[in-house]
């Protein structure tokens, strides 16, 4: 495994792999009453998070207290750009106390790979503007995994706003490690710049037409669409979205009961996802939130524990 | 220093290794080992029997069953990890845990005996004493083990042995089990630098 | 005896590339071609196997005083104009405060007197604080001492039409030419970056498409058709442009165009690293854009190239990449980009680097004094490049105050030898003099 997380493409099937075994022995510590584990005593890790964000940090957070790191959170300002400050005077002001591992969520795409380039301690992407989101793209292919036994040759397919997506960049390359296949789903104006020609080297398909792919879906995960991309002209309203994208009643139909649908929350129901299919037994949103602590604990345990895991 | 894990150590090299436990050895130190905790808990009552992997593991399920089947009832075996409760986890890059099971309705109020295959510094118990008590809090905890070497580092000692085995710091102790190794054995052999157990 | 009365022989040059020639400098000018005797107390450049270009013209530069003298001041993007082998530079109007008055043109230009390395041309806005409202005092920076003839808001476009219009219809009174910077704002948002295109896409990177630059290209030609007025496409950066450029030229209409060095070879590849160095405007983009770049320079459907040299202190590039300043160095590399992508591949002669680095930017500008031929009488504003030396750029070694540097740790053909404003060396053995 790489030094630093920073996109899903570090990732080696057997480096997922090895995450996937830690990450089912720390999904069993959750459901302990002791819920701390000694591995990480002494490491100092810092959630840095310029962009806010409840549910991650929380997730990194308490992933750090459970395996005995000390756990500071940092909120970084937004852009620090007219502050005088520079980002690397930043992050060079807060790797100098000593740290381990630096937890980094910014809302711009690159920074934690210039970030991994200034400082010594490990740095893990906790999602960099709409670029990527290597732990959420662990903690579905996990959940997913749970379900399905494997996704070799099973079909994935990513629906909503893929422009914007950071979990649909970290998805469709750690989806494409584990030999599923995948399609991408998107109005055209929510397709990502280019994406008819790197698609081909990741290796995914895409489409208009979400009726058309979801017959053959063996799992679907659904992206969260921001209302406010209405007014940058991407669509014209919610209800003509629902309509074309949406996991509808009806297309809840069409999947059946086995196939997992996914979400990384938080949910617009009643917009991309009707409130059936986001309750549906068949949901895995709960899980993947579960999932998140224990893949977490594992890449920081992976990241640290070891000789060379610090700064 | 803790044991390497033996699973993962390179077959045997060595051509002055003498084997110390045979099959039938193996078979007659566990059958006694199986008798000492019996009389030792009065019976199988509360009796929890936890392998420390991996060879721990084979060898907590054999004693298990022989308790079973003396006593005519099934008792319970598990399987505690302690890579995460290691006191050299940084000297070493990171691997993954193996897995820990218990039944479901834990270790307190329990007797239990921890299994490994081979007592050297004590450090392994140190760590299966620490991740045990993070699962709960049982009445006891015994110790039993096949070889034990000597050579201890922390004030532990094996309520149960199969064999003490006078070494040298830098001898090697093979353990081999027919479930991992297909044959069940114990040699011990000279020096083999930074790997002597 | 002062510098500027010494006599230059410079011996055995290759003028344009062409044949070979003593050339004899008296009094700032050009005294005698061939043969000339040189006078006992001349200072003898000894030029066998360089190549000698009238001094080169740069369009496009940011010095960046006032306002922002920690990341370049006019004497220190002075000296590198020289080093460059630039003997004239325009410099763009958005310093703070901008350049929207006479008596602010006349500042830089008494700054680029006092430095006295190179003919520092004031640019003037085209509207009042480069908001795109209301025209700036053009009239007057053009009656001023700085005789202002080129108006750009450079590092923002002029996208209102009706304001386009006027500026056009406006500066013909006195042969005024509007340099646009062609962004479509409605097409290229706030948070753009980076070309749109796949790697933009891959890298979630807010990007803008050539669309944006090409509609406006095309609004403007036909504004300049309307109004009969001249403008200049500053930093052409896609394939669109140079097809509407070509049509353009085609029918007549009087526009004009200018590419930089770093849309000559670098690419939106170079992107993936995030590294804000190689964040510009108009942005790096594909190859096929600029492979159509090069065929328009080297057939003159583009004229000439400008630098856009844009220094920015450390502190304002080092940034996550879509809040980090735009711009890269360009002065000191110029020559050297243009002789590796053009002159090497044999797509043009060192004659027609002298076109498109001297003589049309100067005549786009409205600069009397430069870029004239290498005949007797014209003034001695000169370069003398080594065509066979290979550099590899070092950003530290830079006379600029900035580090922005894309070109560093690659290696250029040509090197800068002299370069002489005036009949002065500013430049001996590519070191200030």
């Amino acid at each position: 495994m790489k030094k630093h997380l920073l996109s899903a493409a570090d990732l080696t099937v057997d480096d997922v792999a090895t995450l996937f075994t830690t990450a089912a022995e720390m999904h069993d510590v959750q459901h302990r009453e002791v819920k701390k584990l000694p591995a990480l005593r002494g490491r100092t890790v810092i959630n840095l998070f310029f962009e806010d964000s409840t549910r991650t940090r929380s997730s990194f957070e308490i992933a750090g207290k459970w395996l005995s790191a000390d756990t500071i959170n940092i909120a970084g300002k937004g852009s620090s750009a007219s502050k005088g400050e520079s980002l690397r005077d930043t992050v060079m002001t807060i790797a100098s106390m000593g740290v381990d591992a630096v937890v980094m969520r910014h809302g711009a795409s690159g920074a934690a790979l210039q970030v991994s380039q200034w400082i010594d301690a490990a740095v893990i992407n906790a999602g960099d503007g709409t670029h990527e989101h290597p732990t959420q793209a662990l903690l579905d292919a996990y959940t997913l995994t749970r379900r399905l036994g494997t996704l070799e040759g099973r079909h994935v397919v990513l629906v909503g706003d893929l422009t914007h997506s950071r979990v649909f960049r970290s998805n469709v390359l750690l989806l494409a490690t584990l030999g599923a296949r995948v399609t991408v789903v998107a109005p055209p104006t929510l397709m990502p710049a280019g994406v008819e020609t790197w698609s081909k080297d990741v290796g995914f398909a895409t489409s208009y037409d979400l009726d058309e792919v979801l017959p053959t879906a063996d799992a679907v995960m659904m992206l969260r669409v921001q209302r406010e991309r209405m007014s940058g002209g991407y669509f014209p309203t919610s209800r003509e979205y629902t309509v074309g994208y949406g996991l509808t009643r009806d297309r809840l139909a069409v999947l059946g009961p086995d196939v997992p649908i996914c979400h990384p929350g938080p949910m617009n129901r009643g917009l991309e996802i009707a409130a059936d299919a986001a309750d549906a037994a068949q949901s895995l949103v709960l899980d993947q939130v579960s999932a998140g602590v224990a893949v977490r604990m594992s890449v920081l345990y992976h990241l640290l524990a070891g000789e060379g895991g610090h700064a | 220093m803790p044991a390497p894990d033996p699973a993962t150590a390179p077959d045997d090299p060595v051509t002055d290794a003498r084997t110390v436990l045979d099959g039938s050895d193996i078979n007659r130190a566990l059958t006694r080992i199986a008798h000492e905790i019996l009389e030792r808990n009065k019976g199988a009552e509360g009796l929890l029997v936890l392998g420390i992997p991996s060879r721990g593991v084979d060898l907590a399920r054999r004693i298990a069953s022989r308790i079973s089947q003396t006593e005519g009832v099934d008792v319970p075996v598990g399987s505690l990890d302690i890579t995460l409760y290691r006191d050299d986890l940084r000297r070493q890059p990171a691997r993954g845990p193996q897995h820990t099971e218990v039944p479901a309705d834990g270790v307190d109020g329990k007797v239990v005996v921890l299994v490994d295959d081979v007592l050297f510094s004590g450090r392994t118990v140190r760590a299966a004493l620490d991740a045990l008590a993070d699962l709960g809090r049982p009445d006891a905890v015994r110790l039993a083990v096949l070889v034990d070497r000597g050579h201890r580092e922390l004030p532990i000692r094996a309520d149960h042995v199969g064999k003490n085995l006078p070494s040298a710091r830098t001898e090697r102790v093979m353990v081999r089990l027919t479930e991992t190794d297909g044959h069940d054995e114990v040699r011990i052999a000279g020096s083999w630098e930074g790997d002597a157990r | 005896m002062s510098p500027q009365d010494r006599p230059v022989l410079i011996k055995g040059a290759s003028l344009l590339g062409e044949q070979t020639a003593d050339v004899l400098v008296l009094d700032g000018r050009i005294a005698e071609v061939g043969s000339p005797d040189a006078p006992a107390d001349a200072d003898v450049l000894d030029a066998d196997g360089l190549v000698l270009l009238p001094g080169l013209v740069d369009l496009h530069t940011h010095l960046r005083e006032p306002g922002r003298e920690d990341a370049e001041t006019v004497r220190t993007g002075s000296q590198a104009a020289a080093v460059g082998g630039f003997t004239a530079v325009l410099a763009m109007a958005n310093t703070n405060p901008v350049t929207d008055t006479a008596e602010a043109a006349e500042r830089v230009l008494d700054l680029g007197r006092q430095a006295g390395l190179v003919d520092v041309q004031p640019v003037g806005a085209v509207t009042k604080a480069l908001a795109g409202e209301e025209l700036a005092e053009l009239g007057l920076m053009a009656r001023s001492r700085a005789g202002v003839r080129v108006f750009s808001d450079d590092g923002r476009c002029v996208s209102n039409a009706r304001v386009m219009r006027r500026a056009l219809e406006y500066v013909k009174a006195f042969g005024g030419v509007v340099s646009q910077h062609a962004q479509d704002p409605d097409l290229a948002g706030p948070s753009a970056c980076c070309h749109e295109g796949e790697w933009s896409g891959k890298l979630g990177l807010p990007g803008w498409p050539g669309v944006a630059e090409e509609v406006i290209v095309a609004r403007d030609v036909m504004l300049a058709r309307h109004t009969g007025s001249r403008v200049h496409v500053a930093h052409a950066s896609t394939a669109g442009t140079v097809e509407v450029l070509r049509w353009a030229k085609a029918q007549g209409i009087e526009v004009t165009a200018e590419v930089t060095p770093h849309h000559l070879l670098l690419t939106t590849d170079l992107l993936a690293g995030y590294d804000p160095t190689f964040k510009v405007n108009p942005p790096l983009r594909p190859d096929e854009d600029v492979r159509a770049l090069r065929e328009a320079l080297a057939d003159g459907t583009i004229d000439a190239v400008a630098t856009d040299h844009a220094p920015h202190a450390r502190h304002d590039k080092e940034h996550a990449f879509v809040d980090a300043a735009f711009g890269m160095l360009g002065l000191e590399t110029a020559l050297g980009v243009v002789a590796t992508v053009m002159v090497e591949t044999g797509a043009m002669t060192w004659a027609d680097v002298a076109r498109v680095m001297s003589s049309r930017p100067a005549e786009i500008a409205g600069l009397g004094g430069h870029g004239r031929p290498l005949a007797v009488g014209e003034p001695a504003n000169l370069t003398l490049v080594d065509p066979a030396a290979a550099t590899t750029v070092d950003r530290d070694a830079s006379v600029s105050l900035s580090r922005n540097n894309p070109w560093h740790g690659r290696s250029l053909s040509a090197a800068v030898h002299a370069t002489l404003l005036r009949g002065v060396p500013t430049v001996r053995e590519g070191r200030l003099a």
